[in-house]
């Protein structure tokens, strides 16, 4: 099929302001979009710039606005996206160039959270037993990559970005109802913060955009109601 | 000359699951620093699907020695049996370490750590499949990963992430930092160490369908050859049976575990033929050859180069009853849908996304992808690096994980080793770089003429004027050796391969790329990368030609058996400047299982 891209482009070092490029190329319906940056990349134009490494929506490398929605590149198949296709970097984050955005603000929320397990009784021999219903509980947070298709589909992350925002309240709440872990008073003092869970409006981008099918926005109300009961 | 200048006891290249293991343990004693050219929660071993080796013996009767045994076996008797023993004997400890760090294994009904079937591994006396692969659903890769990384942040490891390493600094054959491009900046850092572990993965990109991300260049063995150091057995480099058809996604032998069975064109389920005990569940070697050779007989699916990797209940549960397989309990196993979405979720989401196949209702197109580097650089089995096959060691420089050969894999790696080999040696080579750092003092480098030399070699790609492109050459050479360097091989096409290998070389130094900048030039980066795919694809090539047998992943038409008299030692290539290949060899330990013809 005849596919045109069209891509936000920008070189920090000659522009002063982003443009957009159009590309036609022939490509089958189950390519990846990925699959496309990379043979223009590679045979086209060698300047345009993006992250990607697994190709297959696993490592979160490639997070882009794909016809106004965020998604992976490389879980993007044509025969979904259409022939006419824009590609923009992930909104809420500063672009570095063309679709690479620095993560560092990202990075930075998520590690406020304490996404570390945390006990300090002395460890057991064996393992720490667990029964299957009590691991299913953070089943869903565990699948996170990291990517932030979430995070910078959030209005509220774009309007503040001091709002933690969805992807680390999901990682907080891998550890928050894992019954092994001792840190869930703390993390959720962290996320009653005012720029914590309570920003979240529950408008559901972040479920949308999750590549790993993970209930967001589910997750984030657990977590409230976490915060309720236990009366912060 | 411009540069940043650094300095930290042991600088740790590479964080995945080995270099985050290694830099958790070194960390907590000596000044450690990561470097990773991905955020480290991109690093391939979050690909990783099925699961880590234990003994744990959560469902079943299981020992270490027979995990050691199927190790061995599965190796083709030229792995060293000194260090898989040291593996499979520490595996247990260092999986309830992942699980005491929080890693979220699946349950037993009991509330332990869950295990499943893997490829080769037995219980040795009955020989059947033992459940001894530790699991969390089909994403343990992604569990370790993340784990792991956590951890780092809450000990607060030093990373530099998006750094990428150009090139070791080596000073009267030490090793003494690294020269690194900071990938946002385009600007050179000099890392000054007193040891450096090298834990940068694999290169499955060499070959055209793999199951590797297209970042995993073996940046770390090609810069190792490139300081005159030799790489260890690169001849055997296993293709992983089941690839999803034209992608070379990795579909976990974990299917197979749970019951899938591969059935060819014809309909007919073929791996009784070939290993008639285990079947499906032989190791990947003789299954990747069952899928060869089957669509060389012409019962590939339509007549191409596939067959179907059937894990639809009503199949599984047919060839449950057929061969009598059993739960522990003595009750004939049963699948269901419910069960291949929880426990094969991502692999479902995987055969949905990129072929509209629903796992429940159809069988799965696969063919064998090029998967895993049993070979590397060679180090003792405390990680530090060999510097000849003598055993003389290179002071400062270590190795870990996928990239490094200590030999635990030898000839054709079991399924849940690696991941295994990243967590058991990973560790220990933390706690060994630790304890050797105590006793070095910082050696003096000349860090200008490091950077200089760096300088030279980026400034050589950005202001070449050939004609040659640098994608073109990779796809070239992707080519050549799946054509001739793959599952099945002989001479005259690997001494084609060779030679053809030898003009992309000379072509590679005539490439010209289009980015100039400074910031983010990945064009730049990858064009660097091409140049040890080339280094790597060559000595891999030249150890193939000349290993005169067949064992494990290296499978000769020519030569069909395997020879333990001439032939039972490792293979040590070397690389020097103008191309010239060196081969050397140094003998197998063997500790007390002496080789015997392999059947599954
Ligand atoms: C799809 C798939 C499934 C698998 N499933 C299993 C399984 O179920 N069980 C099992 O035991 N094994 C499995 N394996 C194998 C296993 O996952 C890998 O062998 C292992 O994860 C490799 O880990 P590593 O730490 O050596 O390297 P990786 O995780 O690949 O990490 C390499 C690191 O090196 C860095 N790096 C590379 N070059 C440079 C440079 N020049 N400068 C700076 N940094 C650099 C990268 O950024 C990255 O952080 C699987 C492999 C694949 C591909
Ligand atoms: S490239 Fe890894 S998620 Fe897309």
């Amino acid at each position: 099929m005849q596919v045109t891209l069209k891509i936000q482009r920008f070189n920090p070092e000659k522009d002063s302001a982003p443009y957009w490029k159009e590309y036609s190329l022939d490509m089958h319906p189950n390519d990846r979009v990925l699959d496309a940056l990379l043979y223009i990349k590679n045979h086209i134009d060698g300047t345009l710039t993006m992250r990607s490494s697994c190709a297959h929506g696993i490592c979160g490398s490639d997070a882009m606005r794909i016809n106004g929605v965020n998604q992976l590149a490389c879980k993007s198949l044509f025969s979904k996206v259409g022939n006419n296709v824009t590609i923009e970097p992930i909104a809420g984050l500063p672009v570095i160039k063309d679709l690479v955005v620095d993560m560092e603000p990202f990075m930075e929320h998520y590690r406020s959270v304490l996404p570390f397990f945390i006990n300090d009784d002395p460890a057991p021999e064996k393992e720490r037993l667990q029964s299957e219903e009590d691991r299913l509980k953070f089943e869903e947070s565990t699948k996170c990559i990291l990517c932030a298709c979430c995070t910078t589909s959030c209005p509220t992350f774009w309007a503040t970005d001091a709002y933690v925002g969805p992807a680390a309240i999901v990682q907080a709440h891998r550890f928050i109802f894992d019954s092994r872990d001792q840190g869930s008073q703390q993390r959720l003092e962290i996320l009653a913060d005012p720029d914590g869970v309570w920003r979240c409006r529950t408008i559901f981008n972040c479920t949308n955009a999750c590549p790993r099918e993970i209930k967001v926005t589910e997750a984030i109300a657990e977590v409230k109601k976490e915060i309720l009961f236990s009366k912060l | 000359m411009q540069y940043h200048y650094h300095k930290h006891d042991v600088i740790i290249v590479g964080a995945g699951g080995a270099g985050l293991m290694a830099a958790l343990y070194a960390g907590k004693e000596v000044d450690t620093a990561v470097i990773s050219k991905l955020y480290p929660t991109r690093s391939h071993t979050g690909a990783a699907q099925g699961g880590v080796g234990a003994a744990l013996a959560n469902l079943e009767e299981d020992h270490w020695e027979w995990h050691a045994y199927d190790t061995i076996k599965g190796a083709d008797f030229i792995g060293d049996q000194d260090a898989i023993e040291f593996m499979c004997k520490d595996a247990p400890d260092v999986v309830y370490e992942l699980e005491h760090m929080g890693l979220p294994f699946d349950r037993t009904p009991d509330g332990k750590i869950s295990q499943r079937r893997f490829g080769g591994h037995t219980n040795n006396e009955t020989k059947q499949a033992v459940m001894r692969a530790c699991n969390s659903a089909d994403r343990t890769g992604h569990m370790i990963l993340q784990t792991l990384y956590q951890q780092c942040i809450k000990h607060n490891v030093n990373f530099y992430d998006e750094y990428q390493m150009l090139d070791l600094i080596m000073v009267d054959g030490e090793a003494r930092g690294v020269v690194a491009y900071e990938i946002d900046t385009g600007e050179l850092h000099v890392f000054h160490a007193k040891a450096v572990m090298l834990a940068t993965g694999g290169w499955g990109p060499v070959w055209n369908i793999t199951s590797n991300a297209h970042t995993l260049t073996g940046d770390g063995p090609a810069l190792v050859l490139r300081h005159g150091l030799p790489l260890e057995d690169m001849e055997f480099f296993q293709f992983h049976p089941t690839g999803l058809f034209k992608l070379g996604i990795l579909i976990t032998e974990a299917v197979r575990g749970e019951g899938g069975v591969l059935i060819n064109g014809k309909g007919e389920r073929f791996m009784p033929k070939y290993a008639p005990t285990v079947k499906e569940l032989a190791s990947r070697d003789v299954v990747s050859r069952a899928i060869y050779m089957e669509v060389m007989a012409g019962n590939g699916v339509d007549g191409k180069d596939y067959v179907y990797l059937d894990v639809t209940p009503e199949t599984v549960n047919h060839y449950f009853e057929v061969d009598d397989s059993r739960l522990p309990n003595g009750e004939i196993r049963k699948i269901d849908d419910h069960f291949v979405k929880t426990k094969l979720e991502d692999i479902s989401d995987f055969c949905r996304t990129y072929v509209g196949v629903d796992p429940t209702k159809e069988p799965i197109p696969v063919q064998p992808t090029a998967h895993y580097a049993m070979g590397g650089i060679p180090t003792d089995i405390d990680t530090h690096a060999l510097a000849n096959e003598k055993g003389d060691l290179v002071p400062g420089l270590y190795a870990a994980g996928e990239c490094g050969c200590i030999s635990v894999h030898g000839g054709n790696r079991l399924g849940t080793n690696s991941l295994l080999d990243l967590v058991v040696f990973g560790r220990r080579g933390g706690k060994v770089m630790a304890q050797d750092v105590k006793k070095m003092e910082f050696k003096p480098i000349d860090a200008e003429a490091a950077v200089a030399k760096v300088r030279a070699e980026l400034d050589a790609i950005l202001n070449n004027t050939g004609t040659e492109s640098h994608a073109d050459i990779k796809q070239e050479m992707k080519n050549i050796m799946t054509k001739d360097v793959s599952v099945f091989r002989v001479e005259e096409g690997m001494a084609e391969a060779v030679q053809k290998l030898r003009e992309l070389r000379e072509r590679y130094k005539h490439i010209h790329i289009d980015d100039k900048g400074k910031r983010f030039n990945t064009n730049l980066l990858e064009a660097w990368q091409v140049g040890n795919l080339l280094d790597l694809a060559l000595v891999t090539a030249e150890s193939a030609l000349a290993r005169k047998e067949s064992r494990g992943a290296h499978a000769r038409d020519d030569y069909p058996e395997r020879d333990d008299e001439n032939w039972m030692k490792h293979t040590m290539v070397y690389l020097d400047a103008d191309g010239k290949v060196t081969l050397k060899y140094k003998p197998v330990t063997v500790t007390k299982y002496q080789p015997v013809k392999r059947v599954y």
